[in-house]
């Protein structure tokens, strides 16, 4: 596998971003950074993280495999399959379905014409519930990587936004942004 | 209009600078308290205050810190909880958007007060936009000196690192997030030993919410004697109520301990009452764990006395007819909502973030989630109520954490006060599944 492994090159803002959140630990206390450094790999990789960038990761903190697959796992913000260029993170909880969640999830299956977890033909949208996104107030709402959009409470509403985001390229990361 | 401990100032444009929050006060606690204060007089000042965490337990904030093991040579660390994942909860996120500073003096002063030296914020990983703005405001502190090595020349270090999760509703239980914060599943640890003994990296920790560490500085500035005389009784100071569902005026509000309930649903200066001109049918006082309970019941306790927003007058009657303050996230549900739908949804959310160390949890969230998802869609059985009644009490007090008991409460609750809707479903399923339906008391569907 390690001709794989060695395609997987991180960029040099990300592998300083990378030491930043190692240096935040105490001696031998690195694979604390594992969470911030698989967030890190997710928005250098396409939205998701195969098991070569998984390994990557672990080479990077020279810890096993497997310690990152357990965790990337375990979390749901982490994709393990390859997504479309936008991945609508929408609440599904109670508090979001009381000002009509479930409209906007169904809303977006139609117009988008796929199921929950799937991509949109053309690449662009993939559709994930998730649980509670701490924005009751101001829901129904989703996530797109570091954002949020709120108050999305009528089929108008619906199409300005996927409109936007048709025509939207990827947030540079903060730590990207320097180089 | 109350007192605002935390929000006095968190309107004023470019409050998130450090310029212009030192202006309207911003870290005076950390000066005091560095330079006049020892940090077990800090300590002290937060046991007099009555501070209880605002996360959700509501255990007194001075006592907790007075637990945490000291021994020689050993580091020991403050790690604020900032996961904020208790659905309805969104207090935290607001406030650290808003006010990320008042977070950061917090950290300080309690750090000092704990005597730890480098400390961490573990946030959500959703919000990663908000850990970008306390990152800022964070270097802003360092930049002047406010962390670091010697701050304002006092001889106390200390470094803050903020640290994201990945989307687990679990690691917001304190032993959960420590491991997470360690870089791995967010799988609670058994207790004792207690974080206070063995915590982050095996030393002695103390986790807090980020609206009991913000709490901090005014309780320093004003003296906890002072902070004691907001409120009531044991539910002193003030508290950020997080308001959602069917209101006129969702948001965040900072109110004094003890407003009526019925006046915080419907005074304009808080929820403007319900929506669309409809009826109150129930309130989850609490995050989506505690009890739900049924207008007349959140209105006025079983012996008619006006509820009061309080830990003692919320769970006034225990779990037979009151609840719970909880995160201080207050869920409105107006006479269209169907109590079965909603438990059922909580009962799915509750499955999915099982983390699944504890068979009573991991397997009975799931059972929940499909009777009532049964029940819901018009496949219900007559016995399924007692069915889940069972199970939820097979779940309660048998894990290692209390995300069981968070999963089994709300099915009680909704069962032990919406029986007849629960029935209904079951007994005319044709009916109930119908677009718009909802059981309004009567057994008679009426489409919404």
């Amino acid at each position: 596998m390690a001709e794989t492994i060695n395609e997987v090159k991180f960029s040099d803002a990300a592998m300083a971003e990378i030491q930043r959140y190692i240096s935040h630990y105490p001696e031998g206390r690195h694979k604390s950074a594992l969470l911030p450094i698989l967030h890190i790999a997710q928005a250098e990789f396409g939205g998701w993280v195969s098991p070569e960038v998984m390994d990557k990761v672990a080479e990077i903190l020279d810890i096993q495999p497997i310690e990152v697959y357990e965790v990337a796992t375990f979390y749901t913000m982490f994709n393990l399959k390859p997504v479309g260029k936008h991945v609508l993170e929408v609440c599904r909880t109670g508090p979001c379905c009381l000002r009509g969640a479930d409209e906007l999830i169904n809303t977006l299956k139609r117009k988008l014409n796929i199921e929950e977890g799937e991509t949109s033909a053309d690449g662009m949208f993939t559709l994930k519930p998730v649980e509670c996104l701490a924005s009751c107030g101001t829901g129904p709402m989703l996530q797109v990587r570091e954002l949020f959009y709120e108050n999305i409470d009528s089929e108008e509403r619906v199409d300005e936004f996927l409109a936007m985001m048709r025509q939207k390229e990827h947030e540079t990361p903060v730590w990207a942004q320097q180089s | 209009m109350g007192l605002k401990i935390l929000t006095e100032h968190i309107n004023v444009p470019g409050i998130e600078t450090l310029e212009v929050y030192r202006k309207h006060g911003g870290y005076k606690s950390v000066e005091k308290a560095l330079k006049t204060m020892s940090p077990e007089e800090v300590v002290e000042e937060v046991k007099t205050s009555g501070l209880r965490g605002r996360g959700g337990a509501g255990f007194p904030a001075g006592m907790k810190w007075s637990f945490l093991a000291k021994p020689e040579g050993v580091p020991r660390y403050l790690v604020c909880n900032a996961d904020e994942s208790e659905p309805g909860t969104f207090k935290d996120r607001w406030y650290m958007e808003k006010n990320p500073h008042g977070l950061i003096e917090g950290m300080i002063t309690s750090s000092y007060a704990l005597g730890a030296n480098t400390s961490y914020i573990y946030i959500r990983g959703e919000l990663m936009f908000i850990l970008r703005i306390l990152e800022k405001a964070i270097a802003e502190a360092y930049a002047a000196g406010l962390l670091g090595k010697n701050i304002m020349g006092s001889g106390y270090d200390l470094d803050l690192h903020v640290a994201p999760g990945g989307g687990a509703y679990i690691c917001g239980e304190e032993t959960a997030l420590l491991e997470s914060l360690e870089g791995k599943r967010g799988n609670p640890r058994n207790k004792p030993p207690f974080p206070a003994v063995k915590g982050l990296f095996q030393s002695p920790t103390v986790v807090n919410n980020v609206e009991t560490i913000s709490s901090v500085p005014w309780i320093v500035n004003n003296g906890g004697a002072e902070y004691a005389k907001v409120g009531i009784g044991r539910s002193t100071g003030t508290k950020l109520i997080s308001a959602s569902g069917n209101i006129n005026n969702p948001g965040v509000y900072e109110i004094e301990l003890g407003v009526p309930v019925e006046e915080f649903i419907y005074s304009d200066e808080y929820c403007g009452g319900i929506w669309k001109g409809r009826q109150l049918k129930a309130v989850v006082p609490g995050g989506s764990s505690v009890p739900i309970l049924p207008a007349n019941l959140i209105l006025k306790t079983a012996a008619g006395e006006d509820r009061l927003m309080t830990y003692e007058s919320l769970s006034d009657g225990g779990f037979v007819t009151g609840s719970m303050m909880g995160s201080g996230a207050f869920i409105v549900f107006d006479e269209a909502q169907c109590i079965v739908r909603n438990t059922w949804n909580y009962s799915r959310f509750y499955h999915h973030e099982s983390c699944g160390q504890c068979s009573p949890c991991r397997e009975g969230t799931g059972w929940m989630e499909k009777v009532l998802h049964r029940i819901e869609h018009g496949h219900g059985h007559q016995q399924d109520i007692d069915l889940l009644v069972s199970v939820a009490k097979q779940i309660e007090g048998n894990t290692i954490c209390p995300l069981g008991d968070a999963a089994a409460w709300p099915v009680a609750a909704a069962i032990r006060h919406f029986r007849d809707e629960f029935e209904w479903h079951i007994k005319h399923p044709k009916e109930a599944t119908a677009p718009g339906a909802v059981y309004r008391g009567q057994l008679d569907a009426v489409t919404a």
